[in-house]
């Protein structure tokens, strides 16, 4: 990267910096008129004679010919403005396009750090320089040339301005600059320095908030936030100390500046009013000059700011850039460049003398030396630090050895582009990452390496505006909207890619895992139309199903015209599934609309009645409980907290009735009564009369519900599919039982036996494909990440995997089957398993064993599994 | 059946008949009632226990299985309780117990059981001579079954 900020504005820029040069030039001439202009006011159209006079040919009076130099004014004001509008304008867009150019160089070179590198730096310190640090690097930027170009113009042409008028007003308006001009770098030069500490301090600030976060666990774990916070008040303090003398010296700066430039006037009121007495000085000229001294003072002081701004960008650029240039990153066509011919990595592997240290000079690999014919099994075992997850990052050149060399297929992959390493090279570590997208997208991430087809005009960054500015802010052009499955290596058509996808779920062993996703997941996968509409079909199967086996009493199904004893009383109003906020259960008791409902049938005060019966039982069972009993969170209306509360609400309802109550009070009662679940609270308190009227509000609700707020619920429908609810619970479309033992068991399992039968299965798993897995795969557990990671690299279909301990966190008994499905799955394929535990070795036809950096043993299992070996060693650790 | 009901068929079981009314209230609110159909198992010999069982409604049996099939060795009906000596002593369920036609139970699950036998002492009391009882019919049955043997 260009090592100063002026060189990448030069380089960068050139060419807009000219033509805002140029437009600031003629911008002047009109500057100039508007100043001068009033004079020739005040002197010769107010205070002049000699009328009419001459002008373009045509005779004017003195009005007439005041009004039209009025006008001229009034005309020249507005062409100033223009000029100053567009050239902000151009000025902005220019300094936006430089920094978006700047942030993308940033995370480019992130994107091409050597692995090593992130030991050093952290996300907490990356983060911000590339967002906030170089924020007003893009305002700068775009004032680089031109402020100063126009502010001094404008200044000169002010001087030049009041030189013609007077020289020597002229000469006392500058009178003080030079001292500025001497003094003021010289204050700021610590202002400087103490800029460069701060930024440095915030750095450390937000590594340390990046760091808590990560580490919450364990400050948790080990009651250490007293320390954290100790810690980070140190941190806040310096950031505190370092502003503050900032301030003062700023401050004192800016003090300094508006002292002389009120200094000023005093030469213009005394000597300009000396020579307007003795009539050197017309007093037009002296207010014209006044006034031009008022305009003086905004570009100077603008001057004086750019200079203070200029200063600043420049060390946030130094220390910026000095942060991303890195030894031995990546080289921008290592990281972008296609081949030009498709390059095969099918082919025996051979490792030469192969070396690797780490910073210290600590030998993590020494002298490798072996070869791997095509389509090998190797696993290799060996002592934890004993070299061999190094060699396996090695070996997918996410390392780059310190001495000698790894040749696939004949060819060194040491300087290869990413574009054949990274597809034809697989490689799963022992944390392997899984983005906060869907699982699906996740294992798409594998094959995504190229867009390809025509990209979506519609969308918004790949509309033509859009990939102009692009374009010239020397962004990637490549289309986010296209195409960017690689088909080709996947070795499939876009049809049959869930297809596939459903096969790898079935070789790492991630299938059922993902069939229980879509049982609980919603309808948001394409085709959602028949999807939908074979779900509905399985609904009335489970329910003929269920009759058939004599279990259709397990679920009580939702009818229109009954009440559903197994549902919250919320739900047998609503009769739907609230979307978003407004209908939810802690809210609908606030809702106007859902009160309105309740007022028509004539529920509201049976409703706080038997909230105030709620809550009388629930204070009666619950009050002698300790607050932090298990029983709130199980079984309670109300929580412990709002107990002592619910108290008190009693004895005012005792005191002065229900009626006699505040609203306030009231709707708290009237929250209670939409939690109840008649057959499982057995409270009694929902009596056949209520049902009816609530099966009538149900009715009143549905029909008067303003189209505005359609949105916010999807009804129940015996003949249409639910898109708010789970899969599971369209199919059940009805409450399973309280008061039935097992019934959950035995409903799950002529649900499952109904989805096998109507071939729903891969419907269903589609749908748990598009589950999310959540912040950094946090949804997910350890073993699903890993099996979703596996997978993702299966799906390319590389020339030589490398499992780097990539089962290790699956539960040990599934380790050696999974491991056995990817050999089948990569049957013609070079396999190099990292084995944590040397018995996984077993299956494959050789095994390495490596201590401390050197291969000490290879050969196949069975000759190495004889005493005295390492091997033999290893396995007896198990 | 609502809960004051349940609430007044705990009262007669002798049990709790001692306990005031509230607290059989909170014992009932946090138990769930469940039915069986005929021959669904309410638990297995060998399972580790997790709740006890009231019987509010029908009759159940308690199998035990040995060398040569299951062995009915109680008839369970109204009012009795069954299934807390797996949860008092932390052991297997040691026995089987079995829906004979349709029944109804109160599941009381182990931490409100535990919960209401430290919090009384009564029960405590009444469960010991419970227990003391079932250790005396076991005595003298094992008394016949020696005599027995011996002629």
């Amino acid at each position: 990267m260009e090592p100063t900020i002026f060189r990448f504005i030069f380089r960068h820029s050139k060419k807009e910096q000219i033509f805002l040069l140029v437009l600031t030039g003629l911008s002047f001439p009109f500057l100039y008129y508007s100043l001068d202009l009033p004079k020739t006011i005040i002197n010769q159209a107010i205070g002049g004679k000699d009328f009419p006079r001459d002008l373009f040919g045509y005779q004017f009076d003195q009005i007439p010919y005041l009004l039209l130099l009025s006008v001229i004014f009034l005309a020249l004001v507005c062409i100033n403005g223009a000029f100053k509008y567009y050239i902000n304008v151009y000025r902005g867009q220019l300094g936006e396009r430089m920094l978006r150019r700047l942030r993308y160089d940033l995370y480019a070179r992130v994107l091409r750090f050597p692995l090593p590198h992130f030991k050093r730096v952290s996300q907490g310190e990356v983060i911000p320089m590339i967002t906030a640090e170089v924020e007003p690097l893009g305002g700068f930027i775009g004032d680089s040339v031109s402020l100063p170009a126009f502010q001094g113009g404008t200044l000169l042409t002010i001087l030049i301005f009041m030189f013609v008028q007077d020289p020597i007003l002229g000469t006392a308006a500058i009178a003080l600059y030079p001292i500025q001009g001497y003094i003021i770098p010289k204050l700021q030069r610590r202002v400087n320095e103490l800029g460069k500490e701060r930024v440095k301090a915030v750095r450390n600030l937000s590594d340390r908030i990046g760091e808590s976060i990560s580490g919450v666990q364990e400050i948790h774990a080990n009651n250490t936030a007293r320390f954290a916070l100790a810690n980070f008040t140190a941190r806040l303090g310096e950031i505190y100390t370092i502003r503050y003398e900032i301030y003062r010296r700023k401050f004192f700066i800016k003090f300094l500046n508006n002292f002389i430039a009120q200094l000023t006037p005093f030469f213009f009121y005394s000597i300009g009013g000396v020579l307007v007495i003795k009539g050197d000085l017309t007093f037009g000229a002296l207010v014209a000059i006044l006034a031009a001294y008022k305009d003086l003072s905004a570009p100077w002081k603008e001057l004086l700011t750019y200079y203070q701004r200029k200063e600043d960008s420049r060390i946030k650029y130094d220390q910026v850039i000095e942060q991303f240039d890195t030894a031995g990153s990546l080289s921008e066509a290592q990281q972008l460049d296609e081949p030009e011919e498709p390059v095969s990595l099918a082919g025996p592997v051979v490792v030469r003398n192969l070396g690797l240290k780490d910073d210290d000079g600590e030998i993590l690999l020494e002298n490798v030396n072996f070869e791997i014919k095509q389509g090998e099994k190797i696993a290799i075992a060996g002592p934890g630090g004993g070299g061999k997850d190094m060699l396996a990052m090695v070996a997918a050149r996410l390392l780059s050895p310190t001495s000698g060399s790894i040749t696939m297929n004949g060819i060194d992959i040491a300087g290869l582009p990413e574009a054949v390493t990274g597809r034809r090279i697989g490689y799963v570590g022992p944390g392997a990452f899984v983005f906060s997208r869907t699982i699906r997208e996740n294992l798409l991430m594998g094959a995504r390496h190229f867009p390809h087809g025509d990209p979506d005009p519609d969308c918004f960054p790949d509309a033509p505006a859009q990939r102009l500015a692009a374009e010239a802010a020397g962004n990637s052009l490549d289309p986010i909207s296209a195409h960017w499955v690689d088909y080709q290596a996947v070795g499939i058509d876009e049809e049959n890619l869930n297809v596939r996808l459903a096969d790898l779920l079935r070789v790492v062993g991630l299938e059922d895992e993902v069939y229980a996703f879509g049982l609980r997941g919603s309808l948001n996968v394409a085709g959602k139309e028949e999807a939908g509409h074979r779900i509905l079909g399985a609904r009335s199967k489970l329910r003929s199903r269920l009759e058939e086996l004599g279990l259709d009493h397990l679920i009580e199904p939702f009818d229109a015209e009954k009440f559903n004893t197994n549902a919250t009383v919320a739900e047998n109003l609503l009769f739907g599934t609230p979307v978003g906020e407004q209908f939810r259960l802690d809210h609908l008791a606030g809702d106007p609309y859902v009160r309105s409902i309740l007022d028509k049938v004539g529920l509201t005060e049976d409703f706080i009645r038997i909230g105030r019966d709620v809550a009388t039982t629930m204070v009666e069972l619950f009050k002698d409980l300790p607050p932090d009993h298990e029983f709130f969170a199980q079984y309670a209306f109300i929580s412990a907290d709002d107990l002592p509360d619910f108290q008190t609400l009693l004895q005012r309802a005792d005191r002065v009735g229900l009626e006699g109550m505040e609203p306030a009070d009231r709707n708290r009662f009237l929250e209670l009564p939409f939690k109840l679940i008649p057959a499982r609270h057995r409270l009694g308190m929902i009596e056949d009369d209520q049902q009816t009227r609530i099966l009538e509000a149900r009715k009143a609700f549905r029909e008067g519900l303003p189209e505005e707020q359609r949105s916010a619920l999807e009804f129940f429908s015996v003949d249409q599919f639910n898109l708010a609810a789970s899969v599971q619970d369209n199919i059940l479309f009805g409450k399973i039982a309280y008061g039935q033992a097992d019934a959950g068991n035995r409903v799950g399992a002529v649900l499952a036996e109904v989805i096998e039968s109507e071939g729903l299965r891969d419907t269903v798993i589609l749908i748990g494909l598009g589950a999310e897995a959540g912040i950094a795969g946090s949804r997910l557990t350890a073993p699903q990440r890993q099996k979703v990671a596996i997978a993702r690299m299966l799906l390319r279909r590389p020339d030589i995997l490398i499992l780097n301990e990539a089962v290790s966190t699956l539960d040990s008994g599934v380790q050696g089957p999974t491991i056995a499905r990817i050999l089948n799955e990569a049957a013609d394929r070079t396999v190099i398993l990292i084995a944590h535990r040397a018995r996984l070795a077993q299956p494959f036809d050789r095994v390495l064993v490596m201590r401390g950096g050197r291969v000490i043993e290879d050969g196949s299992f069975d000759t190495l599994d004889k005493e005295g070996t390492a091997l033999r060693a290893l396995l007896d650790e198990e | 059946m609502s809960l004051n009901e349940e609430v007044e068929l705990l009262k007669n079981i002798p049990l709790f008949a001692k306990i005031e009314p509230s607290k059989l209230k909170l014992l009932a609110f946090t138990s769930e009632r469940l039915n069986y159909a005929d021959g669904q198992v309410l638990f297995s010999q060998g399972d580790t226990g997790d709740a006890a069982y009231i019987i509010i409604d029908g009759t159940a049996s308690v199998l035990i299985g040995t060398g040569n099939g299951t062995v009915e060795v109680a008839q369970l009906s109204k009012g009795d309780v069954v299934g807390e000596i797996a949860i008092l002593c932390d052991v297997p369920r040691t026995a089987t117990v079995q829906a004979k036609e349709s029944l109804t139970t109160l599941k009381i699950n182990k931490e409100a059981f535990f919960r209401l036998v430290t919090d009384f002492p009564q029960i405590a009391v009444e469960i010991m001579r419970e227990l003391a009882g079932r250790l005396e019919q076991t005595n003298i049955k094992l008394r016949a079954a020696l005599s027995d043997n011996g002629n």
